[in-house]
């Protein structure tokens, strides 16, 4: 009977108790949710375009933001690394393009996503050698983010201007992208390529094109990531492991969904930060690490496509 | 009828194709005029669909040479093919099934949106504009090829002779100079059969649209092209009208497996 209060009675009167304190712990959820969306874009991005799962998409992340870090590291002023790091960002895109991909053209799924792998040994194996092995400080200050803090409520609710920053930033870019791949060319084309490469060619789409295309904007992605991400902690090959955050995600939003990377990212987000918060103490805590996966569990017995990904429709 | 065959469109010269020691085709010539509906036919794997693969840019050859409006081809991609105003439509029906009708024939439109990606994105200005010009377009393909109550349906749902004409429409939306057809025909019904013969001629009439066609019934391809080649294990054996064929040993031996006495 205990038990039964504690899991379902006792956080709700917890959270009517303190709604102050509640409104906090959505707001931590929030900030991560929106990142988590973030990065599951790249990955749902590559994966409509291609089919393929970028299992390079985390260390993306990492490599993006130890290039910026490690360009100011070395006297590059942050205005002139922050371009430099876009343009590096956009030359792996067209190096994954003419030496990974194409010379894969029309081989299995499960070939590609092989691929990726070696893509990411590849850029730890490279970003070490170029940046070293240590953690870094994100420049925070350089990029004019904020760092200072806002309260409200006698100090009772505090957000962190750089959370503000970040989720902002983030959802910018992510309303900026769902109206990039809506209507465009450029988004009609992403979509042909993902159903048919035959027929997309046959209409005229390049598949090169769309695959540097993806892999650019995904590059993007995975630099206001690293910014953000490394702002809230710092910048270490340890970070490509958020990425793996964004599996649940996908599995709740559907692999091919833009409107589900993001209410997936919000949900798993704002899940894991409550759960951890109010009934994580039952099980003596650490819920945040493995409580979104049990969610995608619970998704796949029930809904595998997830909440927004397209039903697979077959005719026999 | 206002039609008029004019000069020669496309012309393949001396062309092979081989895939290691298979040998697809084996030095084809033939030249397509403008306006003309112009047939591939042939036993199973003859190199029909090769042939076409060749024209679209799916296949480069190994020699020979194709010129598309008097400009020399060189090894070229499927999507400059498009560019170029070639449009296709497959054997085993090439369609984007998660979409709509109207918006795979809009993809069809792709390659003639001109307004800028960012009016495009915010879904204002010019973009406007120009996306009313093309659905107003795409409407009228709907209209032509009597397909307007599965407008909105997605097409993997549609019957397999309604996902042929959409995908029919999906060309046709191209504005294309040289249309290719492999076997629009295949799995139809009698009465599906007819009305594509029916769009087919009406495509040629109207748009002025050059169309080669590959098609295993004969009786719809001697109705219908002006003129054909007939190849057999990637050779041409024959090239002539309906009625020239028709009359050709060298074919009725090909289709018969009669051991030819040469």
């Amino acid at each position: 009977m205990e038990i039964l209060t504690a899991i379902f009675i006792q956080p709700f009167f917890d959270m009517a108790d303190d709604p102050i304190l509640f409104l906090q712990v959505i707001w931590e959820g929030f900030v991560t949710g929106i990142l988590y969306s973030l990065i599951a874009f790249g990955f749902v991005l590559i994966f409509k375009a291609s089919g393929v799962f970028n299992f390079a998409q985390g260390i993306m992340v990492v490599f993006a933001a130890l290039t910026l870090v490690g360009l100011h590291e070395n006297g590059i002023p942050a205005y002139i690394a922050l371009p430099i790091t876009i343009l590096v960002m956009y030359a792996l895109a067209f190096s994954v393009e003419r030496l990974v991909l194409r010379p894969l053209v029309n081989q299995p799924d499960i070939i590609l996503f092989m691929a990726t792998i070696g893509v990411t040994f590849f850029l730890i194996g490279f970003g070490e050698f170029i940046f070293g092995g240590e953690p870094k400080m994100m420049i925070t200050e350089e990029l004019l983010l904020p760092y200072d803090s806002i309260t409200f409520f006698d100090d009772m609710l505090i957000l962190q201007e750089i959370d503000i920053a970040a989720s902002g930033i983030a959802a910018l870019a992510l309303i900026f992208l769902a109206l990039f791949l809506g209507k465009t060319k450029i988004g009609i084309a992403l979509r042909a390529v993902a159903d048919d490469h035959q027929a997309a060619l046959s209409v005229g789409v390049s598949l090169n094109t769309i695959w540097v295309v993806v892999w650019f904007i995904s590059g993007i992605i995975a630099l206001i990531t690293g910014i953000m991400w490394g702002a809230k902690s710092d910048v270490s090959f340890a970070l490509s492991i958020i990425a793996f955050k964004a599996l649940p995600v996908l599995i709740l939003g559907g692999f091919t969904s833009v409107q589900g990377a993001i209410v997936g990212g919000l949900i798993i987000g704002i899940g894991e930060k409550i759960g951890e918060f109010y009934w994580g103490d039952l099980v003596g805590g650490s819920i945040e690490s493995w409580l979104a996966y049990m969610i995608a569990l619970v998704f796949l017995l029930f809904r595998p496509q997830g909440l927004f990904g397209e039903k697979i429709i077959e005719r026999v | 009828m206002g039609k008029k065959i004019g000069e020669i469109l496309l012309s393949v010269d001396h062309i092979s194709l081989a895939f290691g020691g298979v040998k697809a085709l084996t030095d084809i010539c033939f030249g397509i005029r403008e306006k003309e509906v112009f047939a591939i036919i042939g036993p199973n794997g003859a190199g029909k669909t090769s042939m076409l693969n060749v024209i679209n840019g799916f296949y480069h050859p190994q020699q020979g040479q194709i010129h598309f409006k008097g400009l020399h081809r060189q090894q070229m991609h499927p999507h400059e093919a498009a560019v170029q105003g070639i449009a296709r439509t497959f054997q085993n029906v090439a369609l984007f099934k998660g979409m709509s009708t109207l918006n795979n024939i809009m993809a069809g439109r792709n390659l003639k949106m001109k307004s800028n990606l960012l009016w495009q994105a915010l879904h204002y200005g010019p973009a406007l504009d120009e996306e009313m010009e093309h659905r107003l377009e795409a409407e009228k393909i709907i209209d032509f090829l009597e397909i307007q109550a599965i407008r909105k349906t997605p097409v993997g749902r549609l019957p397999y002779g309604l996902q042929k004409r959409v995908e029919l429409g999906r060309a046709l939306a191209m504005e294309p100079d040289l249309l290719l057809l492999d076997e629009p025909m295949a799995g139809m019904n009698l009465e599906e059969k007819q009305d594509m013969c029916r769009f087919i001629l009406d495509i040629n009439e109207q748009y002025g649209t050059t169309i080669v066609l590959i098609e295993h019934d004969m009786g719809v391809v001697m109705d219908l092209s002006e003129r054909l080649i007939v190849l057999d294990y990637g050779r041409k054996i024959a090239e002539g009208t309906p009625d020239e064929i028709r009359g050709n040993q060298t074919v009725i031996d090909a289709y018969l497996g009669v051991t030819s006495a040469n």
